[in-house]
């Protein structure tokens, strides 16, 4: 908790494992460094101690066991979490998220379902480098049958981790260590629908619309107050939930201003940029677009370990500006 | 820790050992009758399914695991409903074991609404929960960790259940199984593995394979009690699923079998294959076959008791028409709505 009752992002989720944990005892959390403060930030702080080894289990290195037990514990009536301090290493669990999990309604005829969260974190910069850097949303919201949440504020931290766990849905939920600074007040919680949550809009504004996930949803609101000041008014959109994606909101609000830039944290190529323009182009008529939609995404390359070549590698908020800048140019 | 079985792996796989009539003991001849007769109609429906693949009648692929029948039959007859069992792609015996309705899994395999999974699987995505049967597919390895995952599920929720994931010789080639053996080992997880190792994955023949032929060694690995059993022998499987079983629910960690055996259709589909593998000849099969654990059964209960031939004939004609029947009835069952492809992707659409 900090000052004036807000609280930061990683707290917002520790709040969040602590509702469910108390309030369900189907619910338990199992993956790698659960009893170490190392791992995964404030964000899980002395769960194991509060709600027992039994309950947060710290396993082997074994990514793709342990979530593929927690897909197996979901399909026999339990409300699993399955963390991974970094989505890198989670690679190796895909079969048992893309294979097994996403598909298993569907190939069962709708009996059963794989009710399981995964919890994947991204952790970046400081010369970490191309392994231990990764935002990859996009490959899992190509993928029918899973739910993709990215929560760019403290609040949808809480909220939509209580909304993906209490799903019936695999769920997978993305937070990521550049957001955990971020503070909001938190009302007490009220336990939402995740099959009804989409895009938000976080700012209402004329010119431009401005789009995001995640930390570049953090990124399109910071460069909205910059352009602010140049009188530039700006909508910004969080996108929010990526899988199954629902475009209306991002739509309409493309069709007010007429210009769209989207920004996300993943590469360009086939990348969930891409998405986002191609649903606003396919359902708006050309003569409704002022300019071409824009995207920034990552250059198409690993991310680098040197700190010189980290500060181009990725986008900043000063980007953004300039990137809003010339389509209204 | 010790291999709990007196026969070797390598004995037990040498095609030419083991082709006389099982020892019965003192085992009850009423029970093993209705043993055999549920391996009868795994069999047939297996045959049936086969024949309608060859005539075209079935438009997807099915494995068969016809040879392979006293596994499954062995091993159910210790579980309860509320445990969770797990397959593969040769999943019809398991699932045709613990009870599950031959129309259902015609029709499944048939594509049609009527089917187990609701005509959405077909023959390598099976489910009949009510009868213990969680889920089959076709990724190799792919259930062993949902096993596992399911066993820890039993455990927390203090019910006594066990889960078992079935799995071939070809899966302990994944590295999943041995991430799966070992979590389940250092978590006391009451599972049950259970490695149908039938020396062939797909065209190649385990030597070809593996440095070792017996799969159990990772279950040593693992500090897993484990048996190994001649898996065309009713009472060999039996009695160590009994055992096991018994060690998994009683909070002792999982349990590992691997039951040595020998599928007499090819990888996939009717054919024999002899012609893909490397070491599947058919002087090979024919020497199997001989070994056939049906037929074995059924010696050894004539030998018994010489009158129950007359029993098991009136058992098998039973089952054949029954088969027909089924077979009959799933073949003008309705396919899946149109809205069955969207509406059973997330379960909010289908409640």
């Amino acid at each position: 908790m900090i000052e004036n009752n807000q609280t930061d992002y990683g707290t917002a989720i520790r709040d969040a494992f602590a509702y469910l944990l108390e309030n369900y005892s189907d619910v338990f959390v199992i993956g790698q460094g659960l009893w170490s403060p190392w791992y995964v930030g404030n964000s899980m702080t002395n769960l194991d101690k509060e709600f027992g080894v039994d309950r947060i289990i710290d396993t082997p290195v074994s990514e793709s066991a342990c979530t593929g037990a927690a897909v197996g514990a979901a399909i026999a009536g339990m409300k699993p979490i399955v963390v991974h301090p970094r989505m890198d290493f989670m690679l190796y669990a895909m079969d048992s998220i893309v294979n097994e999990a996403a598909k298993w309604s569907s190939m069962m005829g709708g009996q059963a379902s794989a009710g399981v969260t995964v919890r994947a974190i991204i952790n970046r910069g400081g010369e970490q480098g191309a392994q231990h850097s990764q935002s990859l949303h996009s490959w899992f919201a190509h993928v029918p049958g899973l739910r993709v949440v990215m929560p760019s504020t403290a609040a949808d931290a809480r909220d939509l981790l209580i909304a993906s766990v209490l799903s019936k849905d695999p769920v997978i939920y993305i937070d990521d260590r550049w957001l955990y600074s971020q503070t909001d007040h938190l009302k007490p919680v009220s336990e939402l629908d995740l099959a009804l949550e989409g895009p938000k809009i976080r700012r209402i504004g004329s010119q431009v619309t401005l789009v995001g996930a995640g930390f570049s949803a953090k990124l399109c609101a910071e460069a909205a107050e910059l352009l602010a000041t140049d009188g530039i008014d700006v909508e910004v959109i969080d996108i929010r939930i990526l899988n199954p994606f629902n475009s209306a909101e991002i739509v309409a609000s493309v069709n007010k201003t007429g210009r769209l830039v989207v920004v996300d944290g993943g590469w360009g190529n086939s990348g969930f940029a891409a998405e986002v323009i191609a649903s606003v182009v396919e359902q708006l008529a050309p003569s409704s677009l002022k300019s071409a939609p824009q995207r920034l995404t990552l250059p198409p390359a690993p991310a680098p370990a040197s700190s010189f070549l980290e500060e181009i590698y990725y986008t900043k908020a000063s980007d953004v500006v300039a990137a809003v800048k010339a389509v209204l140019s | 820790m010790s291999l709990e079985s007196d026969l070797t792996q390598g004995l037990i796989a040498e095609s030419t050992h083991l082709d006389i009539p099982i020892n019965l003991g003192n085992s009850s001849a009423e029970i093993l009758l209705e043993q055999l007769k549920s391996m009868q109609l795994i069999r047939t429906v297996e045959n049936k399914i086969a024949e309608m693949r060859r005539v075209g009648k079935i438009g997807g692929p099915v494995h068969l695991g016809a040879g392979q029948e006293a596994i499954a039959v062995g091993i159910s007859k210790h579980l309860r409903k509320s445990d969770r069992v797990f397959s593969a792609h040769r999943s019809h015996a398991h699932l045709l074991a613990l009870g599950s309705d031959p129309r259902a899994l015609f029709a499944e395999v048939l594509g049609r609404s009527t089917g187990m999974s609701r005509g959405m699987g077909g023959s390598m995505h099976l489910w009949d929960q009510s009868n213990g049967f969680y889920g089959s597919v076709p990724i190799v390895a792919g259930t062993v960790p949902l096993a596992v995952g399911a066993g820890l599920a039993a455990k927390m929720q203090g019910t006594g259940d066990i889960a078992v994931a079935y799995f071939g010789d070809g899966a302990a080639e994944e590295g999943v199984v041995h991430e799966s053996l070992n979590l389940a080992s250092q978590l006391k997880i009451p599972v049950l593995f259970v490695c149908e190792n039938n020396l062939f994955s797909s065209h190649m023949h385990i030597s070809q394979r593996q440095p070792l032929q017996s799969v159990a060694r990772f279950a040593i690995a693992n500090e897993i009690r484990h048996i190994v059993v001649d898996g065309n022998h009713l009472l060999d499987v039996d009695r160590a699923a009994e055992r096991l079983i018994q060690s998994a629910r009683s909070g002792n960690g999982p349990v590992f079998i691997e039951a040595v055996t020998y599928r007499q259709y090819g990888h996939v589909d009717w054919r024999d294959d002899i012609d893909v593998g490397v070491n599947r000849s058919s002087e090979d099969l024919k020497v199997w076959k001989n070994r056939d654990p049906i037929t074995r059964l059924s010696d050894a209960l004539i030998a018994l008791v010489p009158t129950i031939h007359s029993v098991i004939s009136r058992q098998q004609s039973e089952i054949s028409r029954d088969v027909d029947a089924a077979w009959d009835l799933a073949e003008k069952d309705p396919f899946p709505a149109a809205n069955a492809l969207l509406d059973t992707v997330y379960s909010e659409n289908t409640k």
